[in-house]
């Protein structure tokens, strides 16, 4: 049997559904590659071995019991370290959360352990999801199995890397400027951002609550959609899900077809700063989807240049509020308690030494823009400027169905060349941040390599409220047109990465 | 050395008390504000919570519905608007029993505002301006260990229990209170009992100032007499009984009073009233830097109740306060008078419970606001925490009412009950205080009183039968009170043929 770990989750379901293959089989190949070449890619923060075999042979008796099971059952999974899963280590790459086993499952995690989807682990991120690269993770960066010297995007650079360097053909990111999407961009992969409240954001460790969106990753459009439908739906323990019907976005994948779809290019997104190869590969995709019977034209959203400003407003301000249950009191690092200290004091200290850089810059970014006589100015005047990019939106939708972009103004960069530039960082996610703020959904999918060097580039594709399905319908259709011009998914052209035996 | 307090007269004469009050009510919902857990009082510690009130990472509120009506009948029995549409916001301020570091609250969004009260004190009426009323939740509860007083200066360590996290909590905020000064703090302590007579008919809480369920923090501050010049203001907290939030009142105008007439400085802070001194003691310094950082809570949708709910809600409310007191009054056939000492007595709720278990208004209003107000006004208490309540008030008035006991030994009976010696019938048995119904020995002690009064006997015969009264009185000496005094006029008339 060919290798098990380069099989899509549709074909492995496939598979298992007609016995041709066992979940401990798959689940066991998985943990294979895994020890094979995670030590380069450092993808995972935690491998839970024993846990994945036990819900791949609970997945097996119930198949072998002819328990009916849903279409990703036995599949496994990678999942970011942001997400609650009970007794398991979660960090969301932070030294505070060092050795903290939630005591409750995440709505997501249920809902995987509902479809019976195997967890294999816990993915690295950016320290509480904050930044672009995974280089600020306290526990190491992640590397772009495309070219390990480069970051693989961030702050879901551990999920992404992990399905692109076949440790996982599925994995659960959280977007809340682009941290499923530009990751997915960098290593070559799908990655989806459903509608704000389209996905329960209960046991999802907060950093802006108002954006954060868990969402699926895959190397198909099918295998996303099939993970995005079992993930998604109303949860009454999340007061901003969305009480409506999932859309129908497995049926859209299947279907891909986008005759007479409206496709808007948003003007604003391209130009100055993005790279040549990108601006490239980005057109021609546009120009492969009119040839399929869309009809495509330009679109503008004049406010979409003030969104990143706006976003690191109103993400440090929410983020400020609710890192601060970080105080070594309940659980979680704890620093000083020596007896002589106060709890303040051992407070100040734990945070000192738990939070990097990054989170303590966006605090105290968040707790100035909040604070009295400052509020109106700073967090006030966001509010607004949110306001009018939803409007720029909703405009927009009233002539298209869709608008596209890159997904980044560049590919994956070099470990180490921006993490001491913040504003360079920060504008990674220009393209992502505007379907943020606006609560709307939004994917990345693979549309080649850049020619300069040879990186995966990522189409971006926006969608009004609830109609996630419309990005499935492109993604597909661009998917398909694709793989007749590579002959298979973009990944099959990611260099092989030497295997530790 | 200057003196710490001066008299509230002089205080009065000099100065003008400005005062609002913030009372924090605890809802008696099943379960908490924004989680499932149950609300029991009591329970042992940290057994009543989930991720949710324990704000542990991840963790997401959702709002109690029950929660929201409970808000909005106690806005519409205030007579608040009830904002068509309003949000949650984030008090951020770091503290151990505050899971979060944050608490959910509201803040320039109130669910219901600008409404008012009426109280009575002294049968004038009084008008109390609500400035708004809002959702929150409560914080969980420390105990400081190992000091001397149970505050945290001096202890060991302190331990946190979460049961009461996520509490709903219902904050009251009037309006300055523009009363007489003389009022300022009677005014106070009846806004605040009534208050927590209307959360009573409303059934949104179980109002036990004991065990907190509700608080009271009195701002005050002083203006000199006819000026307009605003004091700086202190807020009083752990006000934990009506009499102390007259108290409680009174002593921070005689102590401000006292430092402003030293030259001093009123510092802006938190101040702790303590009950058994009767002082206030200084607490954390509040300045006008405290900044909380609020902003609107992004992990809840707004609330937005339809008209349609709210009007439904109205529906359900009881009798306003001020009409409910005037149809009493009417049945009762009280007088203007009799009706403002009942107020003013703070007897209307026992009243209300007494005659609810068949004693006759007069009765029920001459025990309570007869024995057992003296009895309160002596021990420091309030009426309706003694250890009488109108069941006992009405068995004993049963007993008056059968003939077993007169008013006199009634009273005895009372004084016993008081005195914790048991039951009625126990403390009539203990006391010997049965009235004698037997014929018998009543017409012995009448034959004694007429051998022994034959001057009176002869003023009755000689057709003055009022000078009988003088022979029942010998007869009830003689039974030494124990003995039903019309049943003894009866028993001499028929003796004496008149």
């Amino acid at each position: 049997m060919s290798d098990l770990t380069r099989k899509t989750a549709a074909e492995l379901s496939e598979l298992m559904a007609s016995k041709q293959a066992s979940s401990v089989e798959v689940t066991q190949a998985h943990l294979d590659r895994i020890a094979a070449v995670d030590g380069s890619v450092k993808a995972f923060l935690h491998v839970d071995t024993e846990g994945a075999l036990a819900q791949a042979a609970a997945v097996d008796a119930k198949r072998a019991a002819g328990e009916e099971l849903g279409p990703l059952a036995g599949v496994p999974l990678a999942l970011k370290d942001v997400l609650t899963q009970e007794g398991v280590p979660t960090t969301a790459g932070s030294k505070i959360l060092e050795g903290w086993k939630p005591p409750y499952d995440s709505t997501v995690v249920k809902r995987l352990k509902a479809a019976g989807i195997v967890i294999l682990g816990k993915t690295n991120m950016d320290e509480f999801a904050m930044g672009s690269s995974t280089e600020n993770s306290a526990y190491g960066t992640t590397h772009n199995p495309w070219d390990l010297t480069r970051i693989p995007g961030g702050s879901g650079g551990g999920s992404s890397a992990a399905i692109s360097a076949w440790e996982a053909p599925l994995a659960i990111g959280t977007d809340t400027g682009g941290s499923i999407r530009q990751p997915g961009a960098f290593t070559g992969t799908v990655g989806v951002k459903p509608t704000y409240g389209g996905t329960s954001r209960y046991g999802l460790i907060a950093l802006a609550s108002s954006l954060d969106t868990p969402g699926p990753c895959a190397r198909t459009t099918l295998d996303a959609a099939l993970l995005h439908e079992a993930i998604a739906g109303w949860d009454p323990m999340d007061s901003t899900s969305i009480n409506q019907d999932v859309p129908p976005v497995v049926a859209a994948a299947r279907n891909g077809d986008v005759s007479g779809l409206r496709i808007g290019v948003v003007k604003e997104l391209g130009g100055d700063g993005y790279q040549p190869g990108v601006e490239a590969r980005f057109h021609e995709a546009v120009e492969l989807l009119t040839k399929l019977g869309a009809e495509v034209v330009e679109v503008s959203c004049p406010h979409f240049e003030y969104a990143l400003p706006a976003y690191y407003l109103i993400l440090p301000s929410e983020a400020s509020s609710n890192l601060a249950k970080f105080d070594a009191m309940r659980y979680g690092l704890r620093v000083g308690d020596d007896g002589t200290n106060s709890a303040e004091t051992v407070t100040g200290l734990s945070r000192e030494a738990g939070f990097g850089d990054e989170v303590k810059r966006r605090i105290i970014l968040g707790t100035h823009a909040l604070s009295s006589g400052y509020y109106d100015a700073y967090y006030g005047q966001a509010q607004k400027v949110r306001t009018l990019i939803a409007r720029d939106f909703i405009k927009a939708y009233e002539q298209v169905d869709v608008l596209v972009s890159p997904a980044t103004p560049t590919t994956a960069f070099a470990i180490g060349d921006r993490i001491n530039d913040p504003i360079a960082m920060y504008k990674n996610d220009l393209c992502t941040i505007p379907s943020n703020l606006a609560g709307n959904a939004a994917a990345s999918f693979p549309c080649g390599l850049a020619d300069e060097d040879g990186l995966p580039v990522g189409f971006h594709v926006m969608a009004p409220v609830m109609r996630d399905d419309l990005l499935y319908t492109v993604g597909a259709a661009l998917e398909s047109a694709l793989a007749e011009k590579w002959g298979g998914v973009l990944m099959s052209k990611a260099p092989e990465l030497v295997v530790n035996r | 050395m200057t003196a710490d307090v001066v008299a509230i007269d002089d205080a009065l004469a000099q100065y003008d008390p400005v005062m609002g009050l913030e009372v924090h009510v605890e809802l008696n919902t099943k379960s908490k504000m924004f989680c499932g857990c149950p609300t029991e009082f009591g329970a042992p510690p940290n057994t009543q919570t989930c991720p949710v009130c324990l704000g542990l990472p991840g963790a997401l509120p959702v709002v109690n519905r029950r929660g929201v009506e409970s808000a909005i009948k106690i806005g519409l029995a205030l007579n608040c608007e009830i904002a068509e549409w309003c949000r949650f916001a984030r008090k951020n301020y770091f503290y151990p029993d505050m899971p979060k570091n944050f608490q959910t609250s509201q803040y320039d969004e109130p669910i219901a505002f600008n409404g008012w009260s009426e109280v009575i004190v002294d049968g004038e009426t009084y008008r109390i301006e609500i400035e708004r009323a809002h959702m929150e939740e409560d914080t969980g509860k420390s105990t400081h260990v190992g000091g001397a007083t149970g505050r945290i200066q001096g202890a060991s360590h302190s331990l946190v229990d979460y049961n009461r996290a996520g509490i709903p909590l219902i904050e009251i905020v009037t309006k300055t209170i523009e009363v007489p000064p003389a009022k300022a703090a009677a005014v106070a302590r009846a806004f605040v009992s009534q208050l927590r007579d209307l959360l009573l008919a409303l059934d949104v809480s179980d109002v036990r100032m004991d065990q907190g369920s509700l608080r009271c923090d009195a701002n005050v501050s002083l203006k000199p007499s006819g000026t307009t010049v605003l004091g700086t203001r202190t807020e009083t907290k752990n006000v934990n009984s009506f009499r102390s939030v007259e108290r409680a009142i009174t002593y921070e105008i005689t102590r401000q009073a006292a430092v402003l007439n030293a030259g001093g400085k009123i510092l802006q802070e938190t101040r702790h009233w303590h009950e058994d001194t009767g002082i206030t003691t200084s607490g954390r310094e509040k300045s006008d830097a405290d900044d909380y950082r609020y902003f609107p809570e992004p992990d809840l949708v707004p609330v937005a109740p339809s008209r349609e709910w709210v009007e439904e809600i109205r529906a359900t409310l009881p009798e306003a306060p001020s009409l409910r007191r005037v149809r009493l009054q009417e049945d009762w056939g009280f007088t203007d008078l009799e009706m403002r000492d009942v107020i003013n007595g703070n007897a209307l709720e026992p009243i209300v419970a007494t005659t609810s278990l068949g004693v006759s208004a007069a009765a029920a209003k001459k025990w309570w606001l007869g024995e057992l107000a003296r009895f309160a006004n002596e021990s420091g208490t309030d009426l309706d925490a003694l250890p009488v309540g109108p069941a006992e008030v009405a068995e004993v008035q049963k007993l008056v009412d059968e003939g077993t006991l007169n008013d006199k030994l009634a009273r005895q009976v009372f004084e016993g009950l008081l005195a914790g010696e048991g039951t009625p019938a126990e403390i009539m048995e203990k006391r010997g205080l049965a009235l004698v119904s037997d014929d018998g020995p009543l017409l012995e002690a009448i034959d004694r009183a007429i051998a022994a009064n034959p001057g009176v006997v002869e003023k009755v015969n000689s057709g003055k039968p009022a000078a009988a009264g003088a022979l029942i009185g010998a007869v009830m000496k003689d039974m030494r009170g124990q003995a039903d005094a019309a049943k003894v006029r009866e028993l001499l008339n028929a003796k004496l043929g008149i």
